[in-house]
């Protein structure tokens, strides 16, 4: 048998394609997705007990932590290490700069996951949730496990920055870096802040949990916590808004409105967006942290990092806006939205993903993080709702969208039954829409406690109380959005195993054929002069602007009906 | 795109307005708002916090439920400070400790700490307010419970197996 090419010209992006970064691309790919399937049968307990009180407390405990554990950290940061390698190497037409340490760190990344799942499954009375604060002490596997994920996810990007380097050394790349490298540049340098900081706070957690270290000081370890915790999910943002612009590019031919303006908004993330993780810490005895510490840091410093994510609230939809106008939908203000390519579901994924991240997860993110406001929102159902709006309907829904692309492109397979793949952004998007909503009204405005699975018998203690009639009311909404949630994202699941395992094999002709990439237009140009106005978006924009101020000022009249405090 | 030249292209005005408007939103507009609810508003996360001995704060607050106790419920004390003192609780696996007594629109000085790991002060039916407890830090604020009624509260940071029974209760007189 001949030995398979070192590397091959794509048909339809006319990148270079080398085989080690497709084989690189493709496993991470594989392993996100398997870390999704078990996120997904874990997320059936935690709806459930939620939802009805379905299944006893120690089960939720248990559940809720795979979830969180296969959700947040294993299915993101496969996916995003797979995105890293397409972006600096496929993206840059170079091959990997060193294939081995790809696959040591894929290595580690798996043994560490496979070890965090295994001490959650075997200790159902003593694991560990998402917030592990000491004193809750797991066992060393679990500290381990995670300290050789993060150190496996450094080595990946460790193999990115020297990738990039080599496509600029070799010269298979010159000029400024295109926007979505960009933009991955900067998921991956805030990612190797993050799992530094990881390594801070679980190293001693290990050396505490073998008996090495006497104690940890819970006050210090969660601040440095957060220091991860976060963070972590700064680099899905930054990956996902990579993601937006490489989909408005793919789908309709899209290119931001500015270049400077689009990257000057990832430079705000660089600068100030891990600060934004004192958030985390707004309502902690203010003798240890100070008032004017909350301040600086979620106030003038997070919001620099709020501004960069408004200008890419621009500037996407800007982006998917001047593709279209390129494309002749010139009319009226809407005109190019209203005609988009929805038979494809990485537009509607776009599309949604946009829309859901900004309205839901974004605007939460700031009144949460708010310090005041905070107080209402700290520990509920309301978080849940945040991050559901950022991590789920924002970052898995744009991760899941690009897939439509890496199915024919990298795996060369027909997505199967693509029908069934239409539906699938809206099922996914409108359950955690739904969710989203109902967990924030829960917790903003009947302070129902996240982590509590026993809301309706409260065990049958004496001090048991029942919740007013409409809270029931709103679990339902939520149990009904997350079932159609599951549906979508176990239609996303079904659709992407059974075209990696039997979907037909595409010939370069075939890929010419059925998935060449929107005409860009004969103009090839760039910035203010070449491109048409965004006038939609900014209406849109607008729109936004409006529901945010008052989401934000309804949220300080909601405060100010509370007792006084601290006055 | 010539090398560079990304930084020197001009903006159109309609983005270079969303900027701006973004700009005074998220920079001016919400930072300030945190300082304005300070001078102003009437709910602020201000207190002082000291670290304290998990021991001795019990017996401060063994030495509150004495003298003030006026009965029971639940198996747990119910307390009934006079308006204007300092009230204590104690959070630990799995209770809030004791139920308290008060009076509506009256100021008290509120005492509370863990004394083993970190929990959720949530007074969450009718809800009112979220803090986050320490083991070893006693957090002192002053609040006013304004409306009468009973209060329900429950832990909501995890806190070990268990959690889910860790309730508590705050009565408001008129």
């Amino acid at each position: 048998m001949a030995q398979p090419a070192e590397a091959r010209t794509c048909p339809v992006t006319g990148f270079r394609v080398h085989r080690a970064a497709e084989d690189l691309v493709k496993a991470n790919a594989v392993a996100a997705v398997v870390a999704l399937l078990l996120g997904g049968l874990a997320a059936i307990v935690v709806l459930f007990t939620r939802w009805m009180g379905a299944f006893p407390p120690e089960a939720f405990y248990q559940y809720l932590a795979l979830h969180a554990w296969n959700m947040l950290i294993f299915w993101i940061l496969f996916f995003e290490i797979a995105l890293l390698y397409f972006a600096g190497s496929i993206l840059l037409n170079t091959r990997p700069a060193s294939p081995a340490v790809g696959w040591l760190a894929f290595a580690l990344m798996v043994l560490g996951a496979l070890m965090v799942e295994r001490a959650i499954l075997t200790n159902p009375l003593n694991h560990l949730s998402f917030q592990p604060y000491p004193p809750l002490r797991g066992t060393p596997d679990f500290y381990l496990g995670t300290i050789l994920f993060a150190v496996g996810a450094l080595l990946g990007v460790g193999l990115f920055f020297a990738t990039v380097h080599k496509a600029y050394r070799e010269g298979t790349h010159t000029g400024p870096l295109p926007l979505v490298v960009f933009g991955a540049f900067v998921a991956a340098v805030l990612a190797v802040a993050t799992l530094l900081v990881g390594a801070l706070v679980f190293v001693p957690a290990f050396l505490w949990s073998a008996g090495v270290l006497p104690e940890l000081n819970p006050f210090l370890w969660k601040l440095a916590y957060w220091g991860f915790g976060h963070p972590s999910q700064q680099i899905n943002l930054a990956a996902m808004i990579a993601v937006w612009y490489l989909l408005a590019q793919l789908t309709v031919g899209g290119r931001t409105p500015s270049e400077k303006v689009s990257r000057a908004a990832f430079i705000l993330y660089l600068v100030a967006i891990n600060l934004g993780s004192a958030h985390h810490l707004q309502t902690e005895p203010t003798g240890a942290l100070s008032v004017g510490w909350k301040w600086i840091n979620t106030g003038y410093l997070m919001h620099l990092a709020v501004l960069g994510s408004m200008i890419h609230a621009f500037a996407v939809p800007g982006s998917v806006e001047v593709g279209q106008r390129l494309r002749g939908y010139r009319r009226g203000l809407f005109d190019w939205l209203v005609r988009g390519p929805w038979h494809n579901p990485a537009f509607s994924s776009l599309v949604l993903s946009v829309a859901l991240f900004g309205f839901l997860g974004g605007t939460t993110g700031v009144i949460a993080g708010t310090e005041q406001l905070n107080m209402k929102w700290h520990n509920t159902t309301a978080i849940m709702g945040h991050f559901h709006g950022t991590v789920v309907a924002g970052t898995t829904l744009a991760f899941m969208g690009i897939t439509w692309y890496v199915l024919p492109l990298i795996f060369r397979r027909r997505v199967v039954a693509e029908r069934w793949a239409r539906w699938q952004p809206w099922l996914f998007g409108i359950g955690v829409g739904l969710l989203v909503l109902a967990f924030m009204q829960l917790g903003v405005r009947y302070g129902l406690p996240r982590k509590q699975p026993d809301i309706f018998r409260f065990r049958g203690l004496p001090l048991a109380f029942e919740w007013p009639a409409e809270v029931y009311a709103l679990l339902t909404v939520a149990g009904i959005g997350g079932l159609l949630a599951l549906l979508g994202g176990g239609l996303f699941v079904a659709l992407v195993v059974a075209t990696v395992l039997f979907g037909k094999r595409l010939t370069d002709d075939e890929l010419r054929r059925d998935y060449a990439l929107p005409k860009a237009a004969a103009n090839p140009g760039h910035g203010v002069k070449e491109l048409p106005a965004v006038p939609g978006t900014f209406v849109l924009c607008l729109v936004f602007a409006a529901f945010f101020l008052l989401m934000y000022l309804g949220n300080y009249w909601n405060l100010s009906r509370a007792w006084p405090i601290g006055g | 795109m010539a090398p560079g030249a990304w930084w020197e292209e001009p903006v159109h005005p309609l983005e270079r307005a969303w900027v701006v408007i973004a700009a005074f939103i998220a920079v001016v507009f919400f930072s300030a708002m945190m300082l304005v609810w300070h001078a102003l508003g009437q709910q602020n996360v201000r207190g002082r916090a000291y670290r304290v001995d998990p021991k001795a704060y019990q017996a401060e607050v063994e030495r509150f439920v004495q003298q003030y106790r006026v009965g029971e419920e639940a198996g747990q004390p119910v307390v009934a400070p006079p308006p204007g003192s300092d009230v204590y609780m104690l959070a630990q696996r799995f209770r809030f400790y004791p139920i308290l007594r008060l009076k509506a629109g009256e100021r008290y000085v509120l005492h509370v700490a863990s004394i083993d790991y970190l929990h959720g002060f949530s007074i969450t039916q009718p809800h009112v307010w979220n803090l986050q407890l320490y083991p070893g830090y006693e957090w002192v604020l002053p609040f006013t419970p304004r409306e009468p009624g009973t209060y329900h509260m429950a832990c909501n940071d995890f806190c070990g197996v268990g959690h889910e029974m860790m309730l508590g209760k705050i009565v408001v007189e008129r």
